[in-house]
């Protein structure tokens, strides 16, 4: 087995908190993209249920070539929908890191954990990442 | 189309097992990759520019898997009302090309009474116009 691209001491390291913004611009046209018809999301009043993947924080010291990557799944958890106005406390997380070999020869999996806390500190939702660098 | 869920599932009778009606998306096109590009900031060139995509050994652009998500994310709007969604959780198994139609598809897995409403756990899924299910997952709803 080859070494892996990226030692598990990075497991645990996370970005900086950063604080976002949800705007109703941003809602609306992520809905058109995707041709949702869901009258909340047109109007930018409710984020459409994927809209967290427009939230993204770098951590330090993790880069990944983006021609060798594959997104192998994803999961979005909400206490409560997204809403314009939300002001959003997001933080990422590099919650794991292995090995796998398939049928295309070593795979290195990365976990990501995205989180996003009101103001206030009460969690809003949560994302996870599989990424798989081949 | 409305918010609401009473307009796509009569709750009362759902049991598990129960086919959902389907979502039949416009076929995907190459516009829609970079409109979705900008709008998520997902900017890898394989989505947009295939000479980037033959470079990695592509024939030409694949979608986002993340789009083929956001239909499912669509989808449980349309069949529950934004409002109701808990979690939504896919694997990405097939490549989908501009061009492909993907049609949404699910069933009832779990059905819970609960203090705030009835927790339904949905089996969800989008398959192309070759009846493939490109990406698959499944999601839990609240209905008050």
């Amino acid at each position: 087995m080859s070494e892996p691209l990226v030692s598990r001491e990075l497991i645990g390291r996370q970005s900086d908190e950063v604080l976002v913004e949800i705007e109703r611009g941003g809602i609306r046209k992520f809905a058109e993209a995707v041709g949702d018809t869901t009258e909340a999301c047109l109007r930018g009043d409710v984020a459409p249920p994927t809209f967290p993947t427009t939230i993204r924080i770098p951590i330090p010291g993790l880069t990944i070539d983006l021609a060798r990557v594959l997104h192998g799944g994803q999961e979005y958890r909400f206490e409560r929908p997204i809403r314009a106005g939300d002001r959003l406390r997001c933080r990422t997380r590099l919650q794991d890191v292995f090995q796998r070999e398939g049928r295309l020869g070593a795979m290195t999996f990365f976990i990501l954990e995205l989180e996003g806390r009101s103001e206030d500190g009460e969690p809003v939702f949560t994302g996870r990442s599989t990424v798989i660098v081949r | 189309m409305t918010d609401t869920a009473t307009t796509r599932m009569d709750t009362r009778e759902l049991a598990v097992g129960s086919a959902l009606p389907e979502l039949r998306k416009d076929a995907i096109t190459k516009l829609q990759l970079v409109k979705y590009a900008g709008a998520s900031g997902d900017y890898n060139l394989i989505h947009t520019d295939d000479e980037t995509a033959r470079r990695v050994g592509l024939d030409g652009v694949i979608a986002h898997g993340m789009l083929s998500m956001a239909f499912l994310g669509q989808y449980l709007c349309w069949l529950t009302g934004p409002e109701s969604i808990r979690r939504l959780t896919v694997r990405f198994g097939e490549m989908v090309r501009p061009g492909d139609v993907l049609t949404c598809r699910g069933r009832v897995k779990a059905l819970v009474d609960e203090a705030g409403g009835r927790r339904l756990t949905l089996e969800l899924w989008a398959e192309n116009q070759r009846a493939q299910q490109v990406t698959t997952g499944d999601a839990e709803v609240v209905i008050g």
